[in-house]
């Protein structure tokens, strides 16, 4: 691990500050991919700003679920309104990584880093969230915008996420046996107004809409709609635990699963 | 005597309170004045020419105390890494050893291979400036995969044009192709047994201390056997004598074989630090050097064919195996796929008839040597896959096939070598029938069915040779040293005792069962009894631990001075209390004189022998202590039946293994609950080999692609069911206490059993290991296909 300035900033101002004032500069929030990466040698920036200062956790349920950037996957996990307002995005927090990762990683940290692997984009692109940042409020479907980037600007940081409550959703993960990082990942969901969303993680560079799977449940939201729609294997990731042919079997087999699950 | 702590009780294990509060003593804990160190320069290539070394930029890093290279090495002399076990080929040609040097000299011939070491002040520094080395390379054609090494364009090393060590065979090859001549029936399978990486939770590591006014070295390292590093590094290596070399195994985090041998990094630690003075040089793996460096372990790729008559009896078995021996020979890569593996061939039954043929073969991999079971999980599986087919070809219940070829007299002598001496594998399979409730798995099966699942179920009836080894015979076979083991009994003047022992501990309890003996002989407390091991300082000698061995070999050598001390004991106190040594008696730690009320207490006589006014020293000398050195007559084989019962999800090709049933035969037992502990480690490996790890080398690179957790799938908790265990007892007729070995045999039986069941629920005669849920659901696809 290379030397760096470590900052903790108590104001999302400062931190913006800091970042700007930094040769190269990173965020730090839980730290479960940029520790990792440090200690690896494959990150080695200039400064390290930690929003751990900015004391921006809690879920809020509402007409909408707001879960501010700071909260840990635990405590999302362990809120009893969330679980009550929306039991699949509770299930998909307390499936995330293991009981360690669950307790350090963040909801901001998470989606900000946009691994293609990860579980939250597909909460907030299958429940259609808004993520609020220090600067503007972006719609989910227009800030995960491929293999870790997304549409956050220079110095912007992710300050809340805002889940819309669905009728129904559910999310079902197939692990990657050594990682255990969704090697597919699919939250079904059928919105406040009755549409259906299906979006999938870890198959794809990042996470992407199942089209196909959303019409054929708006006609009938059940896992018997999707028997024979799946999604084209062409594009997937393909590594040496699943070829794309396998994942694309794996989308519409975790999907009816999702679906099976959506309360 | 039964104290509660005796032979047979499950005492808790006296080493975990400092394992799991954190103040074990490991390699890494240690740290001497003024220690550096190191940081290895490793091949970025499978194969190359090294053009040049340049480390005039990295030696002027901060920190920088030295960096040495192959140059070096050979201007000190100091000798390579040895294959201490010679194996001739058929034609009476020796096997082909190329160099192996410790750091490399004009090749590197794998990915992670050592070229050169920086010594620095902190790892960090030496890290730094490793980076900073530029070594020019010529990349040269590499091969990764043993079935296709043989003959490759790639060739590893200049001894073997084609890449073959040694093409070695047993048995009588005419007398087998006449019994297939004449068999009703021949049952064939193509088998690979997968590349394993041992993932020791300790890392292994190393401190060098070269002491400049004794002109003498100290070894600190990560090693089942002290003295045999010891022994190779002063012999070989040439670096120091052995009186003047000491080398200290501490505590050790797991080995699972993968510390048996004598790797480079260890040797360089020590040699160097003469280099820079004599300060210490201390080296501690990384978890990816682990990966890229430990020996490896299996990778086979096997042809197999049973010959059966039309009564069902197994007439003949012949087996060609292609054996990777990875880059270089490590320490006893030789022996594995061949007298580890071709003995146990004949597996718990009657094969009149028996023919291997194993061609070990160079790739530019990591070195593959014994991992736990060596050879012998290999031969189960060949074994026990084929019996398992051979009983499905034949329309057989495979239960009933397997018994009725079972090896049922004993001594048995197989025809590749082994003599089996004692077993009752009937007993064991019926207790395993009755536990797994054999009958009633058509019902779970069509239960599962409903659910969607497939259900199988598979056996496996291994048997293992461990107790290594006679040393005459080993010797006769090609071994380089003797495995025999030694002990040292050291009474003191108060009646505590030290056990020194050659037998290494790195996770199996010695400093309990060890302790346990000598309670149950002694009538003391076990608090009373400390063991020590892994100093070659302290203990006389020893061979080490790994083949099941410290049971039957290292306890029996304790129990022997424990024969002595007990002897001399006896004269001691006849002495003391004025009555014929032929009319003491000792019992429950008690020295009693026959027809009269007079006794001594055990730590009485130990202080009467110390003070030595009540004897005559010219006929008794003072002291109580004693050593023995045991050397085995034979192999000890324990054996047993293990059913695995799994459920695929064909949706998903996940398997997930419902039951597992083991029933084990180790002779008498010291401690059952540290044996059910060694049961469980070893089924766990095993279930590991069958369903989640495999080491993959990319074949375009020659880079390992599992080079981490993030790819390679060691087993869970809950990957594994409970297991239901039992036991059956045919005492060791070849050592005093009746023990066999259970370290490996989890190990050495589950790969079979499991794979057995995923093949029997999917109605395939093979399918791949690990059989992932990849693997599954792409066997699968042809069936659904044809269903459809």
């Amino acid at each position: 691990m290379e030397n760096f300035t470590y900052h903790r900033p108590a104001s999302a101002a400062d931190a913006a500050a800091a970042m700007k004032g930094a040769k190269d500069g990173k965020y730090l929030s839980g730290g479960q991919t940029l520790i990792p990466a440090l200690k690896q040698g494959l990150a080695s920036p200039s400064d390290i700003i930690d929003l751990g200062g900015l004391k921006n956790s809690g879920v809020t349920v509402g007409a909408t679920v707001v879960i501010k950037a700071g909260t840990t996957h635990a405590e999302v996990a362990a809120d009893a309104g969330l679980r009550k307002a929306i039991p699949g995005l509770s299930a998909l927090a307390g499936g995330i990584g293991d009981p360690h990762v669950r307790h350090r990683g963040t909801i901001g940290g998470s989606i900000a880093n946009n691994d293609p692997a990860a579980d939250y984009p597909a909460a907030c692109l299958g429940l259609g969230a808004t993520i609020h940042t220090s600067k503007r409020k972006i719609a989910a479907g227009d800030f995960f915008t491929g293999m870790f980037s997304t549409a956050l600007e220079e110095g912007e940081i992710v300050t809340a996420v805002e889940f819309p409550i669905p009728k129904k959703c559910g999310y079902a993960k197939f692990p990657n046996p050594a990682s255990l990082y969704a090697m597919v990942g699919v939250m079904a969901a059928q919105l406040a107004d009755g549409s259906p969303r299906v979006a999938v993680t870890g198959a794809g560079a990042g996470v992407f809409r199942a089209t196909a799977m959303e019409a054929a449940l708006a006609k009938d939201f059940s896992a018997a709609a999707l028997n024979g729609v799946a999604v084209a294997a062409k594009g997937l990731n393909s590594d040496l635990h699943a070829s794309a042919d396998y994942r694309a079997h794996l989308i519409t087999v975790m999907a009816k699963r999702a679906v099976e699950k959506a309360k | 005597m039964d104290n509660g702590t005796g032979i047979g009780a499950r005492v808790k294990r006296k080493e975990d309170q400092r394992f799991i509060t954190g103040k074990g003593n490991y390699t890494d804990d240690i740290n001497l004045p003024k220690q550096t160190y190191a940081y290895f320069v490793r091949s970025p290539h499978a194969h190359a020419t090294i053009k040049k070394i340049d480390t005039s930029k990295a030696s002027k890093m901060p920190g920088v105390v030295g960096i040495f290279t192959g140059d070096d090495v050979a201007a000190d002399k100091i000798g390579g890494l040895i294959c201490g076990w010679m194996i001739h080929s058929k034609d009476g040609s020796p096997m082909k050893a190329g160099p192996h040097p410790i750091l490399a000299m004009g090749k590197v011939r794998y990915v992670g291979d050592h070229v050169a070491v920086v010594v620095a002040e902190t790892k960090d520094l030496a890290k730094a400036a490793a980076a900073a080395v530029d070594v020019t390379y010529d990349v040269l054609p590499h091969v990764v995969d043993v079935a296709e090494a043989m003959g490759h364009k790639a060739q590893v090393h200049e001894v073997a044009p084609d890449n073959r060590v040694f093409n070695w065979s047993i048995g009588d090859q005419a007398a087998t192709d006449a019994a297939f001549k004449s068999a009703a029936h021949i049952t064939k399978i193509d088998l690979v047994n997968n590349r394993l990486i041992p993932n020791a939770m300790e890392p292994r590591a190393a401190i060098g201390a070269y002491d400049t006014g004794m002109d003498s070295y100290t070894l600190y390292t990560t090693s089942q056997n002290p003295h045999v590093a010891r022994l190779v590094i002063s012999a070989f290596h040439g670096l120091a004598p052995e009186h003047k070399l000491r080398v200290i195994a501490p505590d050790v985090g797991g080995g699972f074989g993968s510390k048996i041998f004598i790797y480079a990094e260890e040797v360089v630690c020590v040699w160097a630090s003469k280099r820079i003075g004599g300060r210490p040089i201390k080296w501690t793996a990384e978890r990816t050097e682990s990966f890229l460096c430990d020996a490896h372990g299996r990778d086979h790729v096997t042809h197999a064919e049973l010959a059966t008559d039309a009564g069902g009896k197994i007439t003949g078995f012949r087996v060609h195996t292609k054996a990777a021996m990875g880059a270089y020979l490590s320490t006893f890569a030789s022996c594995v796929p061949t007298y580890l593996y071709a003995t146990l061939l004949s597996g718990q039954y009657n094969i009149p008839n028996i023919y291997a043929e194993v061609d070990a073969i160079y790739t530019n991999t990591a070195p593959v040597d014994a991992y736990r079971g060596a050879g012998r999980p290999e031969a189960t599986y060949v074994v026990e896959r084929i019996v398992e087919t051979a009983a499905r070809e034949l329309k057989m219940d495979p239960a009933e096939f397997r018994r009725k070829n079972f090896v049922t007299q004993f001594p048995h002598q197989t025809p590749v070598i082994m003599c089996y001496d004692a077993g009752d594998y009937g007993a064991a399979l019926d207790k395993a029938l009755a536990i797994a409730d054999y009958k009633g798995f058509g019902g779970r099966k069509a239960e599962a069915a409903k659910r969607g699942k497939l259900r199988g179920i598979g056996f496996s009836a291994y048997i293992e040779a461990c107790g290594i080894a006679p040393s005459a015979a080993i010797g006769s076979l090609g071994a380089g040293v003797g495995l025999w083991e030694s002990a040292e009994v050291r009474v003191n003047p108060v009646g505590t005792v030290e056990i020194l022992t050659g037998s290494h501990s790195h996770g199996q309890g010695h400093e309990t069962t060890f302790a346990q003996l000598v309670s149950d002989r002694l009538g003391i407390d076990i608090n009373n009894v400390s063991i020590v091991h892994g100093d070659t300082d302290k203990v006389q000698f020893g061979m080490g631990t790994y083949g099941s061995r410290s049971g039957a070999v290292g306890m029996t050598a304790i129990s022997k001075a424990l024969d002595k001390i007990e002897a001399k004991a006896k004269r001691v106190a006849a002495a003391v209390m004025e009555a014929s040594v032929n009319d003491v008696e000792f019992k429950n730690g008690t020295f009693t004189v026959k027809g009269t009320d007079k006794k001594m207490a055990f730590g009485e006589v130990a202080l009467s022998a110390y003070v030595a006014h009540k004897f005559n020293s010219a006929e008794i000398e003072p002291g109580l202590k004693e050593s023995a050195f045991h050397d085995p007559s034979n192999f000890v084989f324990p054996a047993g039946v293990h059913i695995a019962e799994i459920e695929i999800d064909p949706d998903t090709g996940v398997t997930d293994v419902v039951n597992y049933t083991a029933v084990d035969d180790f002779g008498n037992i010291i401690n059952p609950m540290i044996v059910e502990g060694q049961v469980h480690g070893g089924i766990v490996q095993g279930i590991g080999q069958a369903l989640t790890e495999g080491c993959v080398y990319d074949k375009a690179s020659g880079q390992l692609l599992t080079g981490s957790y993030m790819d390679y799938q060691m087993p869970r908790a809950a990957d594994v069911p409970s297991f239901k265990l039992d036991f059956t007892c045919t005492p060791c007729p070849s050592n005093p206490l009746g023990m066999k070995g259970c370290g490996e045999a989890g190990a050495i039986a589950s790969p079979a059993a499991v794979m057995n069941a995923v093949t029997d629920a999917m109605g395939l005669k093979d399918v791949a290991m690990p059989a992932s849920p990849q693997v599954v659901w792409k066997a699968l696809q042809p069936m659904k296909k044809a269903a459809e």
